[in-house]
């Protein structure tokens, strides 16, 4: 047996013995039993590299070292530090900054593998992983791809091809007839034919123009009648479109691992439902919308869609599902998704371990009946950007302070980044995916909360106030959801939490028992003073905490007879009602746990300052109040109010970015509503609009220009 | 009525100075508007701790007779000022407030005689003087008598110097002599948009040189923050500036018979700050934000910074390591690449004199490129004012610890606390290069650009901390993310530290 040479007392990789046990029909030999440094089995890569950035490259990077795999990263120079180059055992520039000129720059990186000697490359997501241009060179030179073929990259990439594949596989497409229609009867069989409801517009309007939904016979009658007279009036063409309409669609996803040898799974189901511009927030796994029929049809479907193109490797079938279970194909997507790790989590399978398996050319071990779904799996999406800004602007800098929820039971932090890190606007503003898992829907929620409350990240905005609020909104817990859950839910917008009179209370008992104890430790001296430190005898405050746009009293006294800075257990008086509030204070501490009235809360201090300033987050959102004693909140009436600055005569650029276009000089006249200039920020273009008709009075930036949030672009007069 | 009387008595004042008039014509505006400002005893009361105030000579009053002032009606008791003692956070204040609603505030013999008493005291007893300062200048009819209590001031402004802290807070009008009082003092504070301090108001300046100019303009709180250097912070208000000085004053010892203070800590010593070793670039001629270092180090990310816009390539201020106030100089790389200037020495050498003399340690950040050439320079004195830095520091005899994080260029090196001026302790990050200059340069001068691999040997020997470890000229090159820990520990040994400079009446340093 392979194994006998490492058994011996003093191998020092005695460990790994276990990690590979596993890898059951690859021997590989510990290291020890060889004379070299390293030794790497034949039996699966020697060298690997990962042709990514961030946490999708440290994740794959783990497995390899799980599998011992040398790897290379590459990285542009801004990435010189990066973690992903860190974890490496080798790290290659590829070029600057922008991703066209280092992560997508396929010469650079085909130089990188000849030199490294890489035997794989693993694209991980987005930049090259659906490229086949990409997937041809590498195997011209004779480099594995791990990934499915390029016929499969190109069959799937093409919508139209996609679709007949599909359809010729049997998998439900959307059914619908496009042409002419005699009459209204006509429009009646046919819309039975495809089963209500149908969505009936003139072929010829293009996008939601004209479009009716009828959701019986005479609906359909109605919506023909109208729709033909469109169609000749506007179009002049009579052509209809009669489609199936999927109400309240749901975004539902099945993972599919397929290997050479025409073997393919089905690995459940990830609901991806929360969506903002088309870009998934929060994921779960299984969803709580399919019964097991369901989840089986999807499946099966899914594997006859991979075996219909010969796949190998992991993939994806996207599904619309609507409200009566009927699921379409929409596309698939030829790599690892980013919401892989909700699968991972309930299956017990480690994908990329699986994709490098396939890509070495060995079969599955799993048969259908050994994948399991073990309790349940949620990923949140922790983005770089505000939220309260059509769901989510991105934003960048420095994180100053940065520690991941990884105290909190079965936490998952998939992140390639570390405190210090610079989040930039050459790439996605993404910080991490937070996976939380549990027995149930509800316990990996409730630990969701509890991650979302445990995660510290400074310097940058963030959306964990979106998250957390999702997470906790009636309609997610009960699973209602769709693909228009945000805009439905919150029509004007994010605005952060919602604070209930008793929050409120909590909120504004906590932050004055914390400005409290912050009091008290200031008075607090060390050593032997020449002139003693007189000592405070006061055991009550006396505040006025202002907290948005009202101000509330707030008494704070001490409670028993123990009474020490740091430990604190305080009475506090708010709206005539008191509150009980214990905590350990640990004032330099990013977290503090406190319990008011017997409810435990994780809150955070993001900043306080001398004058009574303090951000607290607080259920996920930051709160400004100001803290101030009695006396000093009544004197700040005569404090003479500062005159804001006037914000419709100045254009600042409402995020980070690069200035792709300036459309006004210096003494133009510009009217309200008119483009000024073209930011663009994150694979996004903004235009940025006048606020009023005037004069332009200066410009402050020009094409090419990086920008940052709030900085000065134009004036007017 | 009561309202009445305030205007009667300020235009009282109003008739007297030729300061007052403009102060008295916005005095009634604060009144129908809001006012703006709080009274003398206001403030009192937000700067001390509650019920500490123990109040002096209630009841002194003016001893002019002459122009009406004897008159019943235009005495008041305690005259144009309140003096006496409190604590802050339980420790011991001298503290003067004047009040603008007598006589604007204006300074008779008795108002200065009252501060020379509390400043007298605090000398004596040990603790700092805090002047809140919001007068019209002098008052006119008494004549000499109010130009020698100016001048009694200065002089205990000048003695105590060195010996309490001494804290000016300007939170209204200051002129003319009057404005020389604050300039004495340890700390300039300024209130935005109420508070001035000039020589000659905007009238007399428009009648000797023509200029036009406004208060603000001219003594606001911007200029003296960012142009002139005279104030060392200017805060939104008057609350925000008693609160403020309320926390700064933690900072300070009570006088220089006393050590740093040392307040209760809960971050820990030993903490390692990861975010070190990678905060600076790697190439060297990308700048970076001194100030991250310094909030990343400092306990709980807590840093006082003085004259925040000012010389803004050099930075200065206090914090806290392990519960001790320290005093912190870092290079600015982010502003003019973080060179040494004339108003960037002066700065740090004021800065550093203070701590030397409060016995509060100094933790110098150096990226320093070099001292600013040009003839703008030289001919504004750089050699003398940036004298005055390296004066201060070979000076200094409290514990110096330097890390070099970057750039330490010739001169420059020398001058920023460098193992030859007495550092006690002095560390380099890998990514430090202590040379006599850049390698362009020097490649320059030593091959006259006739070695083409010249550059990258210069490179290869000299940007880097390893020929100054070598002879001994730093102590150690350290992983950035364990400099707080080094610093802190090194603290604790150098709590004990004595060191003495020759016998001196005082040094001679160069002004």
């Amino acid at each position: 047996k392979q194994w006998d040479k490492c058994l011996k007392q003093d191998c020092p990789f005695q460990w790994q013995r276990k990690e590979r046990m596993f890898l059951e029909g690859e021997k590989i030999a510990c290291r020890s039993s060889q004379d070299s440094y390293c030794f790497f089995s034949r039996q699966t890569f020697e060298k690997l590299l990962i042709a990514n950035r961030g946490e999708i490259a440290c994740r794959v990077i783990k497995t390899c070292k799980k599998m011992g795999i040398r790897t290379v990263a590459i990285h542009s120079d801004v990435d010189a530090n990066a973690v992903h180059v860190k974890m490496a055992d080798e790290a290659v520039c590829v070029g600057p900054a922008p991703t066209s000129k280092s992560y997508l720059n396929m010469d650079a990186i085909m130089e990188v593998i000849k030199k490294t000697r890489a035997q794989a490359v693993h694209p991980g997501y987005g930049f090259l992983s659906e490229n086949k241009e990409f997937a041809r060179r590498l195997a011209s030179e004779g480099v594995t791809f791990i990934g499915p073929d390029t016929h499969a990259i190109q069959a799937m990439g093409d919508k139209i091809e996609s679709k007949l594949l599909a359809k010729n596989a049997k998998v439900n497409t959307i059914p619908g007839f496009d042409g002419v229609v005699k009459d209204a009867d006509e429009a009646v069989r046919i819309a039975r034919e495809i089963g209500y409801p149908v969505m009936i517009k003139a072929s010829a309007g293009g996008g939601g123009k004209g479009m009716r939904i009828a959701w019986d016979d005479e609906e359909t009658r109605e919506g023909f009648r109208f729709s033909s007279q469109e169609a000749a009036s506007s179009f002049g063409d009579d052509r209809l479109l009669i489609e199936k309409f999927i109400d309240n669609p749901r975004h539902i996803e099945i993972q599919v691992l397929a290997d050479k040898h025409g073997n393919a799974l089905w690995l459940n189901e990830r609901e991806c439902s929360i969506q903002r511009r088309n870009q998934k927030v929060v994921e779960e796994a299984p969803s709580t919308f399919l019964d097991p029929e369901t989840r089986r049809a999807m499946g099966e479907q899914a594997v006859a869609l991979a075996k219909a193109v010969k796949y190998s490797s992991a993939g994806t079938v996207e599904f619309l599902v609507d409200s009566s279970k009927n699921f379409y194909f929409l596309e698939m997507n030829t790599r690892l998704q980013v919401e892989h790790p909700v699968t991972e989590c309930i299956t017990g399978l480690d994908l990329v371990q699986e994709m490098i398996r396939v890509a070495k050319g060995y079969p599955l071990r799993h048969k259908q009946t050994d994948i399991p779904i073990n309790g349940w799996a949620v990923e949140c999406r922790v983005y770089a950007e505000d939220p309260y800004k059509s769901f989510g602007l991105p934003s960048i800098g420095k994180l100053s302070q940065y520690q991941e929820p990884l105290h909190v039971p079965s936490v998952r932090v998939d992140s390639g980044i570390q405190q210090g890190s610079d989040i930039s606007i050459y790439y996605d503003p993404m910080i991490s995916k937070l996976i939380t898992y549990g027995s149930n829907r509800a316990e990996a929620l409730k630990r969701m909360e509890e991650a979302l409350d445990n995660y510290v990240i400074r310097g940058v905005a963030h959306n964990i106030s979106l998250l957390r609020e999702v997470i906790v909104h009636p309609r997610f817990v009960q699973g209602d959801i769709s693909t228009k859950f945000l805009p439905e839910v919150y029509p004007d917008g994010f605005k952060g939490h919602k604070l209930t009179d008793l929050e409120r209370r909590e909120l504004l008992a906590t932050a004055a028992s914390l400005y409290v104890a912050e009091q008290l430790r200031s008075q607090r001296f060390l050593g032997t003073a020449r002139i003693p430190v007189a000592k405070s005898k006061r055991s009550s405050w006396e505040l006025s905490v202002r907290l948005g746009d009202g101000i509330y009293p707030v008494a704070v006294s001490k409670d028993g007879s123990s009474f020490s800075p740091c430990l604190v257990s305080q009475q506090v008086e708010v709206d005539g009602m008191k509150l009980n509030v214990t905590s350990e204070w640990n004032l330099a501490s990013p977290l503090l746990s406190v319990t008011v009235d017997g409810t435990q809360r994780t809150i955070q201090r993001l900043s306080r300052n001398a004058s009574g300033d303090t951000n607290i987050q607080f259920l996920g959102t930051v709160y400004k109040l100001q803290i101030l004693t009695k006396v000093a909140a009544e004197l700040s009436k005569y404090m003479p109010e500062k005159a804001a600055e006037d914000t419709s005569s100045i254009l600042r650029s409402p995020m980070p970015g690069a200035v792709v276009a300036v459309s006004v000089n210096p003494g133009d006249t510009v009217s309200e509503g008119q483009e000024i200039c073209v930011i663009e920020a994150m694979k996004m273009q903004n235009s940025m609009i006048a606020a009023k008709t005037g004069k332009v009075k200066a410009v402050h930036c020009k094409a090419g220009d990086t920008v940052g949030e709030g900085d000065l672009l134009v004036e007017l007069e | 009525k009561e309202q009445k009387d305030f205007v009667r008595k300020v235009s009282a004042g109003c008739r007297i100075s030729f300061f007052l008039s403009f102060a008295a014509v916005k005095y009634r505006d604060w009144l129908s508007c809001g006012r703006g400002k709080l009274t003398a005893r206001e403030r009192i009361l937000l700067l001390l701790d509650p019920d500490s105030f123990d109040e002096y000579d209630m009841f002194v009053e003016h001893r002019c007779s002459d122009f009406g002032m004897d008159s019943n009606k235009n005495k008041y008791p305690g005259d144009s000022v309140v003096t006496g003692r409190g604590r802050i956070n339980g420790r011991l204040a001298y503290v003067f407030s004047q009040d603008f609603t007598v006589f604007g505030g204006s300074l008779s013999g008795a108002h200065a005689q009252k501060i020379c008493k509390v400043m007298d005291q605090a000398a004596m007893v040990g603790a700092p003087v805090i002047g809140l300062n919001d007068s019209g200048g002098a008052r006119i009819q008494e004549g000499v008598e109010s130009l020698a209590g100016y001048a009694d001031i200065f002089l205990r402004n000048v003695l105590c110097s060195g010996v309490v802290p001494q804290i000016s807070l300007i939170m209204g009008p200051c002129a003319g002599g009057a404005v020389y009082s604050p300039a004495l003092t340890d700390f300039t504070f300024m209130v935005k948009d109420t508070s001035y301090l000039f020589i000659t108001g905007p009238d007399v300046v428009k009648s000797v040189t023509n200029e036009d100019v406004t208060q603000e303009q001219l003594g606001g709180a911007k200029t003296h923050t960012a142009v002139s250097g005279v104030a060392h912070r200017a805060f939104e208000n008057d609350i925000d500036a008693l609160l403020n000085l309320r926390e700064f004053f933690n900072y300070l010892p009570l006088s220089n018979r006393d050590p740093a203070p040392v307040c209760e800590c809960h971050d820990p010593s030993d903490r390692l700050v990861p975010e070190l070793d990678t905060v600076v670039p790697v190439e060297s001629t990308k700048a970076y934000d001194m100030l991250d270092i310094i909030h990343s180090i400092a306990d709980e990310r807590e840093f006082f910074e003085i004259m925040p816009s000012y010389a803004r390539n050099i930075v200065v201020g206090f914090a806290r390591m392990n519960g001790r106030t320290v005093g912190i100089v870092g290079n600015q790389p982010k502003v003019a690449s973080g060179c040494l200037d004339i108003n960037s020495s002066v700065k740090g050498a004021r800065f550093v004199r203070f701590c030397d003399a409060f016995n509060i340690p100094l933790i110098t950040f150096v990226d320093v490129p070099g001292f600013l050439p040009g003839t703008a320079q030289e001919y504004g004195g750089i050699i003398r004012h940036g004298a005055k830095l390296l004066f201060a520091f070979a000076e200094a005899t409290v514990p110096k610890i330097t890390i070099i994080t970057r750039k330490a260029y010739g001169g420059a090196y020398d001058v920023m606390s460098s193992k030859h001026l007495r550092g006690d302790a002095n560390y380099a990050w890998p990514t430090a290069e202590v040379a006599v200059m850049g390698a362009k340069g020097a490649v320059q001068i030593i091959f006259r650009g006739k070695e083409a691999n010249a550059e990258a040997e210069y490179v290869d020997k000299f940007a880097n901390p390893f020929p100054a470890a070598m002879r001994g000229f730093v102590d150690d090159i350290i992983q950035p993310s364990t400099t707080r820990v080094r610093i802190c520990h090194d603290l604790d040994v150098l709590a004990s530290k004595t060191q003495s400079s020759p016998w001196k009446k005082h040094a001679n340093i160069p002004l």
